[in-house]
């Protein structure tokens, strides 16, 4: 099947749903309207009112009636509509969902996944645009996975539909329909936890993820370097391993993200390796990423996040040219 | 800070004992909703507000007003010269009516009620300016004591804070706060209507029942009948009005003025119908039927209230074609202006981030001004959209 990556989520959502009756689709506007997104078009049709639900506006009560369904044992795959409006229920996250079996020792699991597109560049007002990846993978016992391809974003939410611990899954909602590739039919999984090496390379390793991969691949193609490229896809909890040995192959790595830089992923990254391969460095390693401040509204919004020059610039600087 | 009477806190004492359980249930309320003109345009002269007649053809621009606004910013965005846009139309007499009643001194805190703004006073181009994106329209609106909750229902703690600010200030100003009946289902909102019901604050809730939250309709929003029935809960009085009705938005909000301005909140159910689409982005066919558009189309606020001034002989008076020029001619000027926008630097990213730059943001934004200044082909990927 060729799809985008919003069309592999709709696809991932349709396989699984089919496979196993215990999973169920809700949140706004996600049955009869099909998603803001049209993310979940056709399941309401398929499956019924009974397992694809639209909600009340209420992200607190999204999220936490998620829990207790996961708790009651179904498979709850909730929407949040843009993660700019994820905050409210950050309570539920922290507080509920990812301590469940921690609290009950193992008696009870919030088996469930919480999908959400995020990021900037779709011409939005406030709240519509935000990488927050950095505060959510700061929840112990809560997953945090963002894909980058179409054929990613099936095997990687079937993974977290299937996993036993909650999975915030978050969809770089920029690239949804960017572009196309082919997707397995039927039944697919990608591991949560495992990197991609995308693109091989000996002198550089740049790690990236989500809606950032594109731009790191152009930028990549566009120095004079043989780039390694480490696509993360799972933020929470993190393939150290191949950031690590791709990193004590070539001696210089580059983190690139979109959130804010104090306190993103990528300062866990580059600690990782400072723990791991220190003495592999040959530079100091760069982070290109979006800056401190908020991310402007739509018609500034370009500026905000990391574009392929800027991780060009990033990646001359780790070549030391 | 409240002269409400405590409850003592002795144990209570049944009224009786023995019987059946009793349910206290929402189908034994009685919750009417305020009226003055029909669908039909008949009405009790002894009943309508005591306006001049000034007021009552102001009324009429104001909406005429809100119309040709909506229309024309749905024109432009199809133009590709707005990010998005939702519009007003179906809700100009829950709008006009309820913000006709606004001092200049007082705060509001808007949804979905452009007009409202312009009613005190922003100027149309600033308007044109947030749908395109730009940060100081917010910074006009803020001159205002308004600003737009894009995040559903946040603003009610907000409101109740300041009118608390108000009712410690013992100032003459009240604080306004619209929201819709998706934001009813929020947490946030009931936590606010709660501490403006406990402290007792100068706060008034001015919600439009517009019938959708995008695809959800408020039948399945919720299991109340009414909204207005939900502000009980917080000891807040209500009132139901019929939002198509603008001299009985009108008469209703400033009913509730007087109350809210002696430091007792009121929550006001104004129903009405979003007639267009929740933004241009969204398609109401997916979830709606023609029939119920059709029926609302025929529930025209502004056609009711034309034949309440018929009746009352302002209608000669009106000219409906010159206002709706005259409206025009005031977009015109507005998007002219709005065009002439400067383009701004990169630092207005970083500027009130902060009131002071932190020395890590001072230095992302040097380095990122030294970047764009050695790399021009950077422009590629950004383009500053002064149209949004």
């Amino acid at each position: 099947m060729n799809a985008t990556i919003v069309e592999a989520v709709n696809d991932a959502l349709h396989t699984e749903m089919a496979a196993d009756e215990r999973v169920l689709v809700f949140g706004e506007d996600v049955a009869r309207s099909g998603g803001v997104f049209r993310a979940t078009e056709g399941l309401m049709e398929e499956f019924g009112n009974d397992r694809v639900v639209d909600t009340p506006l209420s992200e607190i009560a999204i999220i936490g009636s998620a829990t207790g369904l996961a708790m009651y044992g179904y498979r709850p795959v909730a929407e949040i509509q843009f993660s700019g409006f994820l905050p409210p229920a950050f309570d539920q996250l922290v507080s509920n969902a990812s301590r469940m079996r921690w609290r009950t020792r193992g008696e009870f699991t919030a088996s469930m996944v919480a999908r959400m597109p995020y990021g900037a560049g779709v011409r939005a007002l406030e709240h519509h645009s935000e990488s927050m990846e950095g505060s959510y993978a700061h929840i112990p016992g809560l997953k945090v996975v963002i894909p980058s391809t179409p054929s990613d974003t099936k095997g990687l939410l079937t993974a977290a539909i299937r996993d036993p611990d909650p999975v915030l899954f978050m969809e770089p909602k920029r690239i949804y329909r960017s572009f196309r590739e082919e997707v397995p039919e039927g039944d697919y999984e990608v591991p949560l936890g495992e990197a991609a090496v995308r693109e091989e390379g000996e002198d550089v390793t740049v790690v990236s993820w989500g809606s950032m991969m594109p731009m790191a691949e152009e930028a990549a193609a566009n120095v004079e370097a043989d780039v390694e490229l480490v696509d993360l896809r799972t933020i929470s909890p993190m393939d150290s391993e191949t950031v690590v040995e791709s990193v004590k192959k070539t001696g210089r790595a580059v983190v690139v993200h979109e959130g804010p830089r104090t306190g993103g992923v990528g300062s866990d990254v580059v600690a990782r390796i400072n723990d791991e391969a220190l003495m592999y460095l040959e530079a100091p390693v760069e982070r290109v990423t979006g800056f401190d401040t908020q991310v402007p509204m739509l018609s500034m919004e370009d500026f905000y996040f990391p574009n392929p020059p800027r991780i060009a610039a990033g990646i001359e600087r780790a070549l030391d040219v | 800070m409240t002269d409400r009477q405590r409850t003592d806190l002795t144990p209570p004492e049944p009224e009786s004992y023995g019987g059946p359980v009793e349910y206290l249930s929402q189908d034994d309320l009685r919750v009417p909703t305020h009226q003055l003109v029909t669908p039909d345009g008949e009405y009790d002269e002894s009943s309508i507000p005591d306006l001049d007649d000034e007021a009552f053809r102001d009324l009429y621009r104001w909406m005429v007003s809100d119309r040709v606004f909506n229309r024309r910013m749905v024109k432009i965005q199809r133009r590709g010269e707005l990010g998005t846009f939702g519009t007003t139309r179906g809700q100009e007499a829950s709008i006009v009516g309820s913000a006709y009643t606004i001092a200049p001194d007082d705060w509001m805190y808007l949804g979905r009620a452009w007009t409202a703004m312009f009613m005190r006073g922003v100027p149309m181009r600033d308007m044109i300016l947030f749908w395109r994106g730009i940060e100081e329209s917010q910074q006009s609106f803020a001159e205002h004591n308004s600003q737009v909750a894009i995040a559903v229902g946040a603003h009610l703690p907000l409101a109740a804070g300041t009118a608390w600010g108000m009712d410690i200030r013992d100032a003459d100003e009240i604080t306004m706060a619209y929201l819709g009946d998706g934001a009813t289902s929020t947490g946030v909102v009931h936590e606010g209507l709660n501490l403006a019901g406990a402290l007792e604050v100068p706060a008034l809730f001015f919600c439009q029942n517009n019938q959708y939250a995008i695809s959800m309709p408020f039948s399945e929003q919720t299991g109340a009948n009414t909204i207005a029935q939900k502000a009980l809960g917080y000891g807040i009085d209500a009132i139901r009005v019929d939002g198509q009705d603008v001299l009985a938005v009108y008469d209703a909000v400033m009913e509730a003025r007087e109350r809210v301005k002696r430091g007792e909140p009121v929550f006001i159910e104004s129903v009405t119908y979003r007639l267009d689409a929740h933004t241009t982005s969204d398609d109401p066919h997916r979830y709606r039927t023609e029939e119920e558009e059709q029926a609302w189309e025929e529930n025209d606020p502004i056609e009711r209230y034309r034949s309440f001034l018929e009746s009352e002989g302002l209608w000669d008076d009106i000219d409906h074609d010159a206002i709706v020029e005259e409206i025009n001619d005031e977009f015109d000027a507005a998007l002219a202006a709005a065009n002439d926008f400067a383009e701004r630097d990169v630092s207005e990213m970083f500027a009130h981030v902060y009131e002071e730059l932190p020395p890590e943001l001072r230095r992302q934004l040097t380095e990122f001004e030294q970047f764009l200044e050695e790399h021009p082909e950077a422009y590629d990927y950004i383009d500053q959209r002064p149209k949004g």
